[in-house]
């Protein structure tokens, strides 16, 4: 009987021999065919500052989007000179920023997927409110908690690894927070008391402590302080040549790498890229250029220096990026957008269903926007992470993540 | 001596002077409101009073209050111009002298590459100080060195200008291998006009050397060596963590703290890298205790808040400036980024009751509400020919058509007096000074303060002082310190001795609060819960051992010179759970 590993060993041996196939699926290939003991990991990046998801995934196909953004459209694909500073097409209609060229190869390769008009349905265009709805994963609710990714942790029984859930950043990220054991973490090498003996007495001191809050964060600490001690010392070098941006996000990225390579039990990764609320001087003289351009090209960047650094522990992992809402479809008088309502998202995985735009496009006639001036919402950013909580990690209880919401499944993973 | 230092670290900290507060470690939760109802006992309240309106007690501290009478001391709190500010701040303060510069002036002095280029172009001319003139005109022959090194490699361009050019080669083995007393008098004794060749010569590592042992001229000296645009930061930097460690007028900084992050700008968006320091100086800081309505009205024209929330380039629909189907490209219009944190940060909050329709049209009313010269150092100014003419209805009020700047005048009239914003401010004091979560009957009667006073701060802050819930065990060491609380608390409790601030203001970004860059305009939380967490706590126990055994550079700390090498109690203590909390 031809077994299905069987079979896709075939046929993926196939893809090898072209010379498409990826990193990681070679080496699953030739491993053994035991079940791999490994996690499940799921990794979030969330854009502050409501990314303009239109001049991310550009709709070079709709007409009323050019008319909307007369200074600031990315022009159609282009095969001439002037391609550097045109939508690169990905599927006849929609088209990535030229500045997102690296990412161009992954959703090729199918293992980039891309979900457009998705978002919160809940109407409010506050930064801070929308960020907390998202993170919270209940919009219009101010009263929860605890985040979703806190939440969305599969129940273990006995003991879990203290570092199972990271967050970085000085801070711990809203979506993180909550009664499973997360931490924040800056840096790796810095994660620690520097004074060996102080750190025990620090450690008692936290454990003692008679503020319960305290306690648990201190507790917490010292397990994970304890978990990273042997990876501290190692110097970290990036597989396969890859380059994360300079800054705090490809440190970030570069980071989670190191600490899902190092095998300590991460399940679950957090960080953020700010800086996206461009209501002025969004593009520059050439769409390749301007303050857009500039994130992007760091944000393409470190989701692809990230891939490389993975390779087939990419097999493993999910990514999925997340912006509070989008921008108005129209420009606004500065050559900037104001604040809007749908935007678009990035899934990004060995299990992912790429290559493919997912969602419904709701048009950007005036009748098709909402409230007459933004992308309307066609899918709902629980149905992505519902899907990527309840597939990709294998957490039954998908209801508990979102309470009162049932995630209705794209067919991503 | 050592154990006189240590005894008054512990007092400083409340943890020996005061009994029975471990008795208020363990409350919380369990009957939340009813803990706003139990009182203090009378000899804790000393403590609550020090750790609320004060960056933390420093030895002695509580030993003045209770002299001078708990209430005598808020009252004058409470009004600081009748306290003599410390003169010890005042000569710290001394060297930054951006501090007391207009926007004008800063620009001029400390110019961004962009600026020294005006310069140079004869747009602009060069400060009239000839030595800052003399140093702004080797830091252009400098670049237009390194300029003519990096694109071409044309050979025959000058080199950077070597040490062993401008120095003999003795005197470079002193700076390089000497002790530090060497090292700085071997530079002191070079003549005045050559100092600033070396320091220009010198590698990055030598001068990075060279200023940590510096005294306050020179470091300025090797600041502007390093990027003229960079010191306007660090002074303000600098100056927020002195007021904090030394200045008599502590609620007085605590309340800058606080409305600064309320009206946040920041600091690294452009222009305003030369406006934030007018802004906090002469907008902020005076109307703290003022009247809401004239600190949301500075607030509204300053170059500062109207270039972060991009108002200075807003254009309505109906201006006198034509825009239409055919407008060229790069004409302007609306935008609503300010109407919008108008309403939902400085005034109603997000749970005010306004629409989008509201944020529109708040816009269209400040539309004209610009700045002269912004990236020269920036004036407010009405531009009549970018205002929107047509009427507008704001919150339910009808502002009729043909108005002019009154119509932004109009809106901060309606906003300040709204009750959604006397409930908004209030909240937001609340949580700063007395609970995360705090007590909806204070809040009620602070608001109803705000109301009956016409807004007036320090008549709000009254009420709260006066309630029995500030002085509540609900209260009483129930927040954790803001990363600027801890470090300059820690400071204080150790009296520190600050000659060189900005490693501290350093520690205060790696705990997580980078000063005045806050990028989004919402500020930092008010709650505690921001701040308890793996990455800051450890942070924070690194800080207190590297300040208490006299690591931490730019501090002198006798606590620790006091203690044996080993003794490592006063880093345990400020670093302990105990001391985070406030």
């Amino acid at each position: 009987m031809t077994t299905r590993r069987i079979f896709l060993r075939n046929s993926a041996l196939a893809m090898v021999g072209v010379g498409t196939a990826p990193l990681w699926l070679k080496r699953a290939l030739y491993a053994a065919d035991a079940p791999s003991p490994r996690k499940k990991i799921l990794v979030a990046i969330f854009q502050r500052g409501a990314a303009d998801g239109l001049n991310v995934v550009v709709p070079h196909g709709e007409k009323a989007y050019y008319s909307l953004r007369p200074t600031i459209a990315i022009p159609r694909p282009s095969r001439g000179e002037k391609r550097e500073d045109a939508a690169i097409d990905l599927d006849g209609f929609f088209g990535l920023h030229p500045s997102l060229a690296p990412l161009k190869p992954l959703f090729d390769q199918q293992h980039l997927a891309i979900v457009d008009a998705v978002g919160s349905p809940d109407p409010t265009r506050s930064h801070f409110d929308a960020q907390d709805y998202m993170e919270s994963g209940t919009p219009g609710l101010k009263a929860t908690h605890d985040g979703w990714m806190n939440r969305a942790l599969p129940k273990v029984e006995g003991k879990v690894s203290p570092v199972r859930a990271v967050s970085l950043g000085t801070t711990l990220s809203r979506s993180m927070a909550g009664p499973n054991p997360a931490i924040a973490l800056q840096s790796i090498a810095g994660f620690q008391v520097r004074d060996a003996q102080a750190a025990k007495q620090f450690q008692d001191m936290y454990m003692q402590s008679k503020d319960p809050a305290m306690q648990t964060a201190g507790r917490e600490t010292f397990e994970a302080v304890s978990m990273l001690q042997t990876i501290q010392k190692q110097t970290y070098t990036p597989a396969a040549g890859a380059e994360y941006p300079r800054g705090k996000f490809g440190d970030s990225l570069r980071q989670i790498a190191q600490l899902i390579k190092a095998d300590v039990g991460v399940e679950m990764a957090f960080a953020d890229i700010g800086g996206w609320d461009h209501h002025v001087n969004e593009v520059g003289q050439r769409a390749s250029e301007g303050q857009l351009a500039n994130l992007l090209t760091q944000y393409g960047q470190g989701l692809t220096a990230f891939w490389q650094d993975m390779g087939d522990r990419m097999a493993d992992v999910a990514l999925v990026t997340m912006s509070e809402f989008g921008r108005t479809a129209h420009e606004n008088g500065n050559r900037g957008t104001d604040h809007g309502h749908a935007n678009s998202m990035f899934v990004m995985g060995g299990g992912v269903k790429g290559g493919k735009v997912y969602g419904k496009w709701p048009g950007l006639e005036k009748e098709q926007l909402y409230e007459g001036r933004d992308l309307a919402l066609t899918t709902d950013f629980r149905d992505i992470l519902g899907e990527l909580v309840s597939k990709h990690l294998g957490n039954p209880t998908v209801k508990g993540v979102f309470p009162g919401y049932a995630p209705k499944f794209l067919g991503m993973v | 001596m050592r154990k006189r230092a240590l005894l008054a670290l512990g007092c400083a900290l409340g943890l020996a002077a005061f009994p029975g507060i471990s008795a208020y470690a363990t409350k919380k939760n369990a009957d939340g409101a009813r803990q706003f109802l139990r009182q203090i006992p009378n000899n804790a309240r000393i403590a609550q009073a020090l750790s609320r309106l004060t960056f933390g007690p420093r030895p002695g501290d509580a030993a003045v209050v209770r002299s001078m009478g708990l209430k005598k001391w808020i009252d004058l709190q409470l009004d600081p111009a009748r306290m003599p500010e410390n003169p010890v701040l005042a000569e710290k303060l001394k060297t930054l002298d951006t501090l007391t510069m207009s926007g004008e002036q800063m620009v001029r002095n400390y110019p961004s590459p962009q600026i020294v280029k005006q310069m140079v172009a004869g747009q602009m001319p060069f400060p009239a100080d000839p030595d800052r003139r003399m140093m702004i005109e080797k830091l252009v022959a400098k670049a237009e060195r390194k300029q003519g090194q990096g694109d071409q490699a044309d050979p025959k361009a000058p080199q950077a200008q070597p040490l062993t050019d401008v120095l003999p080669r003795e005197q470079i083995r002193t700076l390089r291998m000497g002790t530090p007393e060497q090292r700085l008098a071997a530079f002191q004794a070079l003549p005045k006009d050559k100092q600033d060749d070396v320091i220009g010569a010198m590698p990055a590592g030598m001068r990075q050397g060279l200023f940590q042992i510096a005294p306050p001229e020179l470091r300025r000296k090797i600041e502007m060596a390093n990027g003229p645009a960079q010191v306007v930061a660090r002074d303000l930097m600098e100056s927020k963590l002195l007021r904090a460690i030394y200045s008599n007028r502590q609620l007085d900084e605590i309340l800058d703290d606080f409305w600064f992050n309320h009206f946040n700008i920041f600091l690294d968006k452009g222009a305003d890298r030369y406006l934030v320091t007018e802004y906090e100086r002469d907008v902020i800081r005076p109307h703290v205790l003022g009247k809401f309505r004239d600190l949301l009205e500075a607030t509204a024209k300053s170059p500062a808040m109207l270039f972060y929330l991009d108002n200075w380039q807003s254009v309505g629909p109906n201006a006198p400036q034509p825009r239409g189907p055919n407008a060229k490209k790069g004409q302007r219009g609306l935008n609503e980024n300010y109407g919008r944190e108008l309403l939902e940060l400085h005034t109603l909050g997000v749970d005010g009751g306004y629409t989008q329709k509201d944020v529109t049209e708040v816009a269209r009313c400040f539309t004209g509400w610009t700045i002269n010269q912004p990236q020269r150092g920036g004036s407010f100014t009405f531009n009549r020919r970018t205002h929107d003419m047509g009427a507008k209805v704001v919150l339910g009020v009808t502002i009729p058509a043909g108005g002019g700047m009154e119509d932004g005048e109009k809106v901060l009239d309606i906003v300040a007096h709204h009750p959604s914003t006397a409930r908004f401010i209030s909240t937001k004091l609340a949580q700063r000074f007395v609970a995360d979560d705090p007590p909806a009957s204070l809040v009620d009667r602070m608001a109803q303060t705000f109301l009956k006073t016409d807004g007036n701060l320090r008549e709000v802050m009254r009420t709260m002082l006066d309630s029995k819930e500030f002085w509540s065990e609900g209260a009483y060491r129930s927040k954790m310190k803001s990363p600027l609380e801890m470090v300059a608390s820690a400071v204080r409790a150790v009296n520190g001795d600050v000659d060189f601030v900005f490693p501290l203001a350093n520690q205060v970004a790696q705990l997580g609060e980078p000063l005045y860059r806050k990028q989004e305009p919402t500020g930092y939380s008010n709650s505690s819960q921001e701040w308890m967490n793996s990455a800051g706590l450890l942070a924070r126990m690194n800080f207190a051992l590297q300040l208490a055994n006299d690591k931490m550079p730019g501090v002198k700390v006798d606590t620790a010179k006091a203690a044996k090498p080993d003794d490592s109690t006063a880093g345990m203590t400020l670093g302990s759970p105990e001391f985070q909390k406030k």
